[in-house]
């Protein structure tokens, strides 16, 4: 099937050469991380998580929310998501790959990774995220790959995959309540120390991965012949708007928790963020221009025309894409981080080096997402005659 | 044809998960053997005689007899005799810095103490902080590879270099920012190797040992030695230790008891 | 079987890639090298343990060495024979060894091992 790949226009064969040359740059300078250390991000003392560690916890929702087309499609038959689910699965295999990278990249000593498996450690909270992140990637694969050779061959999927497709659904919850927890069960972090944060992680990541999924399709009904069709696309729009809801809520909540309690300890990470503290708040413009994007977004997505209008729905997802992505990819590990334990403020500001290599991983993902778009849209084609 | 090939496939694959579920069995890494260790011989490892022992390493700190002078000697020979690069003084590379113990504010040592009408003598002087070889250790929970660890005979919270993988998922647990991560190779800001302890190697987690090295040499840690008095180290579950009588006397305080890390370092203010 | 010629091809080809090692490698084998004893090593006849053991088993002592000492605090070994010694790379291992270009390094170099534990131990300078 994947010869699939190998066989495209001009555009595609452009795209694939300019993420190679992207992945290029990005593992020159990940070699010089490798000989220099991880001196040559923007990390310090304090903050000693940064961007790549934001972007696997915004890209584990990414993954997650594959669960949205599996879940209605599979455990309520709802016929409309049929010829998208590949698309989910699929998206979140490219994710879950770019999520293990990052944690990889982001590793002191990469070369000593299977150290985690050599002395296995239940209650450390990575242990649980290595499993469920392998896990979920392997059922994907299996999943993704055998329903797409099925349609292939015209035959309906093999018994044996019912069974991997059901256990994919808690396990798409899984990734993002474990990696939620990683942070949510840490003394002496306020801004973490929430048991909203799992459902907070799930909510947004329901908005932002669904989001992706819509504009991926209308990417792929404007330069491929495979359109996957009205219905499924404003099933899954009113699926984001009450996502993006959902984790607006859940924020909400928090802001009120922490603001009435009037807890130095939670409160000063908000304000940080929000409105800068001893002088310094970096993300001010970022965090506030997130939750106007995102607010904005569910008010367009609520009203039926504007929803129904394809262009305002692809505003509105990238919005909600963008919002989230600040939010998590920005926001949540730094404002984490600051102030620190001892109540100081040194910020974090990621350099050029850190950028390129992040975006090295993230050219990975897409040359696997763009590899295995094609694969589908290759056999739709044929299917169809 | 078809049917052969998905039969080899199939047992090749079994074949696979049976080496591996063999190789897991026995062992990964083999162990060496000697005909010693196959019987039931005497102990093969033993503690250095003359080493300092306890059930739980403690410290008390009497802010009362700190002063400036003596944290900077307390900081300068920790850091000197444990190869802690000075990134800061030697390279201006702040985001890098390393420290074990150090001196700072009442209102940053004890954020949540902190209050307009602190002492005088607290808003002046400065106090030491380091590593809390807490009780229950929130990093020890954290660390994915066991590479940081409470050593269950004399309670001290560690480092096992070796093992490191450089996650940083200890810092991340510490509420009392006790840890330095090495972002390069600490020789570049080391400016004489103290030959007795070993330096790290950049990508791993690194902070006070409450000198175990010297514990087991059947000294005192470092800080204690030249603290004028100021610190007094000991076994926290023996009652007729000196650290005890101390604790009996006076209203000690740890930091951030609330989160329950139980510290065995205490403070008398 | 379809496109027998390109399989055949892709096969060979794939073999002399996979063969790489052997062929380059070809006419510039090396004989194992001989291990140099310094006069301390060769006075003392035996190591902490006996010495086919340890040219066996070395990397498994020193992995036990390092747990135990780094995790454990036990700094003590007791050999075989009820000897005791201290645990150190630096002050033991290194104090009859001192010769670690021709006593680790070529064995070392000649199987492509690469232990990293100069990246942090020190050694005293080499006095030979």
């Amino acid at each position: 099937m994947l010869e699939k790949a190998l066989s495209g226009s001009k555009l595609y064969w452009t795209l694939i050469l300019a993420l190679l040359v992207l992945i290029g740059i990005g593992f020159l300078f990940y070699l010089r991380q490798l000989e220099f250390g991880l001196g040559i991000t923007g990390m310090n003392r304090d903050v000693t998580w940064g961007f790549y560690i934001a972007q696997f916890t915004f890209l584990v929702g990414v993954a997650a929310s594959a669960v949205m087309l599996v879940l209605p499609y599979y455990l309520h038959d709802y016929k409309a998501f049929g010829k998208m689910t590949v698309l989910g699965e699929f998206l979140a295999v490219s994710a879950v790959l770019m999520c293990l990278l990052f944690i990889i990249i982001d590793l002191g000593q990469p070369a000593r990774l299977l150290n985690v498996i050599l002395y296995p450690t239940p209650h450390s909270m990575l242990f649980w995220d290595m499993i469920v992140l392998n896990g979920y990637l392997f059922l994907n694969i299996i999943i993704g790959w055998n329903v797409l050779s099925a349609e292939k061959e015209g035959v309906p999927p093999e018994k044996w995959l019912k069974p991997l497709i059901y256990l994919s659904i808690p396990f798409a919850v899984s990734i993002h309540t474990v990696t939620a927890f990683l942070y949510s069960g840490l003394p002496g972090r306020g801004y973490w120390l929430t048991a909203v944060l799992a459902p907070k992680f799930l909510a947004s990541a329901f908005a932002a991965g669904p989001a992706f999924l819509i504009l991926l399709s209308f990417i792929l009904r404007k330069f491929t012949s495979f359109d996957v069709g009205t219905k499924p696309i404003q099933t899954l729009a009113k699926i984001v708007c009450y996502a993006t809801i959902a984790s607006l809520f859940l924020f909400f909540c928090e802001v009120f928790v922490t603001f009435y309690s009037q807890l130095p300890g939670h409160m000063d990470h908000k304000i940080y963020l929000f409105l800068g503290l001893d002088g310094k708040g970096a993300l001010i413009p970022w965090m506030w221009s997130s939750l106007l994007m995102l607010i904005t977004a569910a008010i367009l997505l609520l009203i039926p025309p504007a929803r129904k209008n394809e262009y305002v729905l692809g505003l509105a997802c990238i919005f909600i894409f963008f919002g989230s992505w600040i939010d998590k990819g920005l926001g949540l590990i730094s404002g984490g981080f600051i102030p620190n334990p001892l109540h100081e403020v040194n910020e974090y500001i990621p350099t050029v080096p850190e950028v390129l290599i992040s975006i090295g991983v993230y050219a990975i993902g897409f040359l696997v997402l763009t590899v295995l778009f094609k694969t589908v849209v290759g056999v739709k084609e044929e299917v169809r005659g | 044809m078809e049917n052969s090939r998905r039969n080899f496939l199939k047992i090749a694959g079994y074949s696979i998960l049976g080496v591996g579920a063999g190789s897991m069995l026995v062992g990964i890494t083999p162990k060496f053997t000697t005909a010693a260790s196959e019987e039931s011989a005497p102990p093969k490892y033993k503690e250095r005689p003359g080493a300092l022992t306890a059930n739980r390493w403690g410290m008390v700190i009497d802010t009362r007899k700190i002063n400036g002078r003596i944290n900077k000697k307390m900081q300068q020979v920790c850091h000197k005799i444990h190869n802690v690069p000075d990134f800061v003084g030697q390279l201006g590379a702040e985001n890098h810095e390393i420290k074990w113990i150090w001196p700072t504010k009442f209102s940053h040592a004890f954020v949540e103490q902190d209050h307009q009408f602190v002492s005088d003598r607290l808003k002046e002087t400065k106090i030491p902080v380091l590593c809390n070889h807490c009780n229950n250790p929130p990093c020890v929970r954290a660390c994915p590879t066991q590479a940081t660890f409470k050593r269950e005979k004399d309670g001290l919270v560690l480092m096992d270099f070796h093992r490191c993988i450089g996650c940083r998922f200890c810092i991340a647990a510490c509420p009392f920012g006790s840890r330095s991560f090495n972002y390069r190779d600490p020789r570049e800001a080391i400016e004489e190797l103290e030959p007795n302890f070993t330096p790290r190697m950049k990508g791993v987690v690194e902070k006070c040992n409450f000198c175990a090295e010297r514990l087991a040499r059947g000294e005192a840690p470092a800080c204690v030695e030249v603290s004028e008095g100021a610190l007094i180290f000991g076994d926290l579950e023996d009652p007729s230790s000196d650290i005890r009588k101390v604790l009996a006397e006076h209203n000690a305080i740890t930091r951030k008891a609330e989160l329950g890390t139980y510290p065995s370092v205490f403070y008398i203010i | 079987m379809y496109d027998k010629g390109k399989i055949v091809a892709g096969l060979v080809i794939f073999f002399i890639i996979l063969a790489f090692p052997f062929w380059y490698n070809l006419g510039q084998s090396s004989p194992a090298p001989e291990l140099e004893l310094t006069d301390k090593a060769k006075q003392a006849e035996k190591c902490v343990e006996d010495t086919a053991l340890m040219t066996r088993e070395h990397m498994q002592l020193l992995h036990e060495w390092r747990d135990s000492v780094a995790r454990d605090g036990n700094r003590i070994y007791v050999s075989e024979n009820g000897d005791e010694h201290v645990i150190s790379l630096s002050d033991t291992c290194m104090d009859c060894h001192s010769n670690k270009a021709d006593f680790c390094d070529r064995c070392h170099n000649y199987v492509s091992a690469d232990p990293y534990c100069w990246d942090c131990h020190t050694f005293p300078e080499e006095n030979n």
